[in-house]
């Protein structure tokens, strides 16, 4: 299982990480682990992103995890219970967000560039079919209150992180990854402001996976769920006959 | 010590867990009932994603009601003609409840209907129950060993298909153990949970049935619509974590031995007040929950149950 995590991840590297054709590169980035392999002792981890620049320039740091649906719901109160009412989805919606930067994410370049690359929460894209319908306030209320709720988990970064440059030209930033990160491939971009624009940028990828005895009972679940309901009843109804046997003695 | 639950995906103190297991275990084991209107909530409160809680708790229920009914039987406290009639019903009330949970998980609304009946069924029995044993417990103090009569006769036991039940000493329709067990299969598959609390309290009030055969017939029932619920969450939605089950059943088991032991020295009406207010406990904390402003108006719903 862990080498075939390794195959994943040098096929999407030869995949993302090939530098941009034409042009000198100016921002050379890569991480101390590609893979990130969740055991049964897992309870997160952190992972260093170190590289280098060509000449002046800040730089910006931005992990996407795999993208996926999210519904969002809101309570109103009806004859004194609360009760969902309206609801909206987003779509391809990454299951996790951080953001690192060498400066305030905002004296970085305008807007309009952030929101382009989604570099920073107030600028990442989240599209949802309803947009035309519900108007742009509502939007940007569900909008808001999907970040919330995914920030109260610990998946969305909620204090930007720091790229430390060390001699001028090398710089480097941790990673932080909860314990309750979702698998899947994760895109680790690394961008170089110069004068407001970005002038280089490059993407690493980050394959989080289970190894071990979860990935065994993971994978069990998944491809053979009947078989591994009925295991689930054997054990039980073993370890209650088990105990029972062992409390007559005793 | 920590301990990365491969379904659940979240990481987890594996002595909090057999902690927890035990707990309810010997309340299960004492009480009779499979303690999952306790289990579901705290699985929930320590961070399990519902569905997994919901689906493992079955799991974790197999095995509980197995050991415990094991000590009944035993003592020769499962009345099986009785059960299985009850297993009949729960098999119909499990596929409606089935039902009725898709229906509301399209519509959004399962949390609030899982939190509705809990306030609804945990409210009515935990309160008839404390109101009875508190009653009972006085009239033992006032009338002691005087003889009563061996149970009530109520409209329904008057039904068609009369059968004898000779284990409990009762003559009744078989339609009202059907519909009670109909009643414990449906809640099974909306609240996650045995039904135990229902059918206890509608095997001694409504059928009759001796104190001392409740507890373990209601078991010996709920061992077969737990391992249904069980399947049918690992089979449609994969929730069902085994390495989850197996801490809480490690230290389910041995607390629902320590419970049984515990039983012989409780009195029944006593039994019932205690169970009747931890009921009722957990009953008001689900109104609070209900009825108070909740921190964030909008929650958030990952398509993998996070």
């Amino acid at each position: 299982m862990p080498r075939l995590l390794v195959l994943a991840a040098v096929l999407a590297a030869a995949a993302f990480g090939l530098p941009r054709p034409g042009g000198a590169q100016d921002l050379v980035a890569d991480l101390s682990d590609h893979v990130i392999a969740i055991n049964t002792g897992f309870t997160g981890t952190r992972v260093l992103l170190f590289g280098a620049t060509e000449g002046e320039g800040e730089v910006a740091v931005v992990v996407r995890g795999p993208a996926d649906k999210v519904t969002v719901r809101e309570k109103d109160r009806v004859a004194g219970i609360w009760i969902n009412q309206e609801s909206m989805s987003f779509n391809a919606v990454p299951g996790f967000y951080a953001v690192a930067s060498s400066k305030p994410i905002e004296e970085l370049a305008p807007a309009a560039v952030l929101d382009r690359a989604g570099i920073g929460l107030p600028h990442l894209q989240l599209a949802t079919a309803d947009a035309n319908e519900r108007g742009a306030e509502i939007v940007g209320v569900f909008r808001d209150a999907l970040i919330r709720g995914l920030q109260r988990r610990g998946l969305y970064v909620t204090e930007p992180g720091q790229v430390s440059f060390l001699s001028g030209r090398l710089f480097r930033t941790r990673i932080d990854f909860p314990a309750n990160v979702p698998t899947g491939q994760y895109q680790v971009e690394a961008y170089l402001f110069r004068g407001g624009q970005v002038v280089d940028a490059q993407t690493t990828p980050l394959i989080v996976g289970k190894v071990g005895l979860g990935a065994e009972i993971y994978d069990f679940a998944q491809r053979e769920p009947a078989l591994y309901g009925l295991a689930a009843i054997i054990v039980a109804v073993a370890a209650g006959w088990l105990a029972s046997v062992v409390f007559r003695r005793a | 010590m920590q301990v990365y639950l491969p379904i659940a995906e979240v990481s987890v103190n594996a002595l909090l867990i057999l902690g927890m297991g035990g707990l309810v275990g010997f309340l299960s084991g004492l009480f009779g009932v499979g303690g999952g209107f306790l289990m579901t909530p705290l699985l929930i409160f320590i961070g399990i994603p519902p569905a997994v809680a919901v689906g493992t708790q079955a799991n974790q229920l197999v095995a509980a009601s197995v050991s415990g009914m094991l000590a009944h039987w035993r003592r020769g406290n499962v009345d099986v003609k009785m059960g299985l009639v009850l297993l009949a019903g729960s098999v119909i009330g499990s596929v409606l409840g089935v039902r009725l949970f898709s229906l509301l998980q399209l519509l959004g609304q399962i949390d609030l209907a899982i939190n509705l009946f809990y306030l609804i069924f945990l409210g009515t029995v935990g309160g008839l129950m404390l109101v009875e044993s508190l009653r009972s417990m006085l009239r033992y103090r006032r009338t002691a060993g005087q003889r009563r009569k061996l149970h009530k006769h109520g409209w329904f036991h008057g039904l068609p298909f009369k059968t004898r039940f000779p284990k409990s000493r009762l003559y009744i329709s078989a339609l009202a153990p059907l519909a009670i067990g109909a009643v414990g299969g449906f809640l099974t598959a909306i609240m996650g949970i045995g039904g135990g609390f229902v059918l206890v309290p509608a095997m001694i009030y409504l059928l009759g049935m001796p104190a001392s055969l409740v507890a373990g017939t209601s078991l010996f029932q709920i061992i077969f619509t737990t391992a249904l619920v069980c399947f049918l969450q690992a089979f449609q939605n994969q929730t069902v974590d085994v390495l989850l089950a197996l801490l809480l059943l490690a230290g389910g088991v041995i607390g629902a031995q320590f419970g049984t032991h515990a039983s012989g020295r409780l009195r029944g009406d006593q039994a019932r007040a205690l169970l009747a207010s931890l009921v009722l406990v957990i009953c008001v904390k689900v109104a609070f929950d209900l009825i108070g402003t909740p921190p964030d108006l909008y929650s958030v719903i990952m398509r993998r149950g996070g």
